[in-house]
């Protein structure tokens, strides 16, 4: 199927072309942290961890999203997502290998790396972690190419990788839950110490990542004509918002939990994130401010039937994706590390080189994604399981 | 079979480059030696046969013994007690880095980067 | 393709498979561990022994800031500690005001005394150690004695442990530390490198020599250090008959470091 990668239309080579280049002009950002240190990046003693680490955690979410076609697929046989389920296991593949490369960037002794295999420590979550994603990669790796490859052969898929769909279901989960449990199990971080960590890291996961994916298959249509179907693409968005009101309602408990007990360690840094500090508010707080005002507009668009699947449909996607972006990809380690551990404000704030390098690594997803959807998309070419 | 000739030259040329490392290494006469200054103490920890093929993994022995278990001397074979430290004990006779350590390090192109933190006593002093 | 052909070339995989990966070493666990050296390895009689270290710092003999500025000098000394300007810089032991050492005390009508002085601060050595519960290398860990140390060696930089660290006791060599420091202050004692995790050590090092710590050493007996599960240890005597307190007990780290109020 690899041949699928070589013919295209001229935009389709440009576009490989500009990534490789983004990718180049990013690896010299790279460079530059690997010989002066961390030390280019607007982390500090108390604000050690950044805009990698929480990049890495938003899309470990995009990556168990691709569950949301599988289990519906496989376990309720809704034939009509059959169509466009190899594109998320491939979205998760992509999102899997961002994770790895965000968690690589992140270490300030990269070459040492292979410590967390050669002295294993079942203690630390960190352990797990590296487990479930190498082992969600691998699954969504064989599932997919093995299903594709039956649909090109037009062909029933073997029957043992049914039982490997079933586990990489519940791996889905388990690769949130054991991302949320890095933050959720620190003492002292009052902003994650939270029970319900993980299922807000679920239900956000669960809205975002299928409305990213939704998007691409927009650009997707509109470049190639492959259609995902109306009916599957109104599943899934009645599926999105389901998740995105569950995700609300969640971010509204903790609001509860923190304000009502008024315990102040659990109301400062969400004060902190919302307010800033001082009377002043911080950068993220206009950050934040907008993640509300984008959620529930978001979610006006897509909870009347009407217009759900209408013209504003990619409008309200992009601004969901937004909303959970920023709770996720800014305020879960900015309210984390504020106030710092002497209950006092180290501002932080993504230097130029942080975001270079994290542009860089989105580059390299946004590679491995086009190569491999160019594959399902040749393979569904072929066999006219293109559009309606 | 086309070709025989320039196949056959051919296939015999690749053997000879490919295993030219090891008729230079068998037959070669001006193997140099890397020409270390040793140091004027008469014996190291352990003998010296030991220390040029162990050294690197006693060091990586002796900082889990002296970090991870509070065993800070090594008792050697010849019942002479050493205290663990590379930059204390080892470094203490070898004192030459240049002529000693970096000299072999470079004619085996090998680059340890124990140096980054461990102190070179001519540096030190 | 034939079907003993098919088996075997199945059953030769999986055998390459495990004999390459992890497989082999734990099927054969004593290869791992085989010690190299042919001598043995001991501790001086000279070292310093405890069942539990513990640190008491009596904070009523100390007037100001100034006061601890020699106990400071003479840790980061001993330990070449680079002074890096900026909130990227390292700190084995600093002082900070009551209510950032002390953040869950919150009582805004402290006596004059305690809102105008300082107090110190430096890695608890807990008995639960949050962070080397997160390690996922065991580059820190907890030895026998209740010092948790640090492995520099093994360190991948993560940053885990400062996420874990209730107390800000880590720092992260964010640049190059002897870009910092004309000369290493101390040349018995090695620096860190670029991209790894440090902090306070207890000072093994010096208990291996039968020396107390660094900054016990400099204040004069205003610090006490001592074995906290033995009942007549010096520690244990001053904790008997003063009231102490511990920084964030809530947490149920139980840090060895007591402060005498």
């Amino acid at each position: 199927m690899l041949e699928k990668l070589l013919t295209g239309p001229k935009r389709y080579y440009l576009w490989l072309l500009f990534l490789v280049c983004v990718i180049a002009a990013c690896a010299v950002a790279y460079s530059v942290q690997l010989m002066t240190g961390l030390g280019v990046t607007g982390m500090n003693r108390d604000v050690s961890w950044g805009l990698y680490i929480s990049q890495f955690t938003y899309f470990v979410g995009v990556a168990a999203s691709a569950v949301m076609l599988v289990l519906p697929a496989y376990f309720h046989h809704y034939v009509k997502f059959k169509r466009m389920i190899i594109f998320g296991e491939f979205m998760a593949v992509a999102a899997v290998c961002m994770c790895a490369l965000f968690i690589v960037v992140d270490l300030g002794q990269p070459q040492r790396m292979a410590n967390v295999m050669l002295h294993p420590t079942p203690n630390s979550v960190m352990f797990y972690d590296m487990i479930v994603l190498i082992g969600y990669l691998c699954l969504n790796i064989i599932i997919g190419w093995v299903t594709l490859e039956a649909e090109r052969l037009q062909v029933e898929p073997p029957k043992w990788i049914k039982p490997l769909v079933y586990l990489s279901i519940i791996w889905a989960f388990s690769i949130h839950t054991v991302t949320a449990f890095l933050y959720a199990g620190v003492p002292g971080r009052h902003y994650w110490l939270t029970a319900i960590m993980a299922a807000r890291f679920l239900s956000s996961a669960f809205c975002s990542g299928p409305a990213i994916l939704l998007l691409l298959l927009f650009i997707v249509r509109r470049l190639t004509g492959f259609d995902p179907g109306k009916d599957a693409i109104k599943t899934l968005a009645t599926i999105i918002v389901y998740a995105m009101c569950i995700n609300v309602f969640f971010y509204l408990c903790e609001l509860f939990t923190a304000f009502y007990s008024n315990i102040p360690g659990h109301m400062e840094p969400i004060h902190f994130l919302f307010y800033g500090h001082g009377g002043e508010f911080a950068w993220v707080s206009y950050w934040m401010w907008a993640a509300v005002v984008m959620a529930f507009a978001s979610l006006a668009i897509l909870i009347p039937p009407q217009t759900r699947t209408g013209k504003l449909l990619p409008l309200a996607l992009i601004m969901l994706v937004l909303a959970s972006w920023i709770d996720k990809g800014l305020g879960l380690l900015i309210g984390g590390f504020t106030p710092n551990m002497y209950e006092s404000i180290t501002p932080y704030m993504p230097t130029c080189t942080e975001i270079t390098v994290a542009i860089g690594v989105y580059a390299i997803g946004a590679l491995v994604l086009s190569l491999l959807w160019k594959i399902a998309l040749g393979v569904k070419r072929d066999v006219n399981n293109f559009c309606d | 079979m086309y070709n025989t000739r320039p196949v056959c030259i051919g296939i015999v040329i690749l053997v000879i480059v490919l295993s030219a490392p090891f008729w230079v290494g068998i037959f070669g006469t001006n193997y140099t030696k890397t020409g270390i200054t040793k140091p004027t103490q008469e014996s190291c920890v352990e003998d010296t046969a030991f220390m040029r093929a162990q050294h690197m993994r006693l060091l990586n022995e002796w900082r889990d013994q002296a970090l991870r278990n509070e065993n800070r001397n090594y008792v050697a074979k010849n019942g002479k007690t050493w205290e663990i430290s590379l930059q204390n004990t080892c470094m203490r006779c070898h004192t030459d880095y240049k002529g000693f350590c970096e000299k072999c390090h470079i004619s085996n192109s090998v680059s340890p980067y124990c140096w980054t933190c461990h102190i070179i006593p001519t540096e030190g002093k | 393709m034939n079907t003993n052909r098919r088996k075997f070339l199945k059953v030769a995989g999986l055998s390459a498979f495990a004999l390459t990966s992890g497989l082999a070493q734990v099927a054969l666990p004593e290869t791992a561990n085989a010690q190299l050296a042919p001598g043995g390895y001991g501790n001086s009689p000279k070292s310093l022994h405890a069942k539990r270290w513990a640190m008491v710092i009596d904070t009523r003999l100390f007037k100001s800031a100034d006061d601890y500025k020699p106990l400071i000098q003479a840790c980061h000394h001993a330990h070449n500690v680079p002074d890096i300007p900026g909130n990227k810089n390292i700190q084995w032991l600093w002082v900070d005001t009551y209510d950032h050492v002390f953040p869950d005390d919150m009582n805004e009508h402290m006596s004059a005394k305690i809102k105008g002085t300082v107090f110190p601060l430096l890695c608890n050595h807990c008995t639960n150690p949050p962070c080397v519960r997160v390690c996922p290398t065991q580059a820190t860990y907890k030895m026998a004695d209740g010092i948790v140390a640090m492995d520099y060696h093994r360190c991948i930089g993560c940053r885990f442990c400062m996420a874990g660290c209730p107390y800000g006791a880590r720092s992260f060599n964010f640049f190059d530390p002897r870009k910092f420091m004309a000369e290493p202050t101390n040349p018995r004692f090695p620096t860190r490198m670029i991209g790894v995790v440090e902090k306070c050590t207890f000072c093994a090092e010096r208990l291996a020599q039968g020396l107390l710590p660094a900054c016990v050493e400099a204040s004069n007996g205003k610090i006490l250090f001592g074995d906290l599960n033995d009942p007549n240890s010096s520690v244990r005597k001053a904790l008997a008959e003063n009231y102490s307190i511990r920084r964030k007990p809530n947490l149920g780290t139980q840090p060895g470091v007591y402060y005498l109020i």
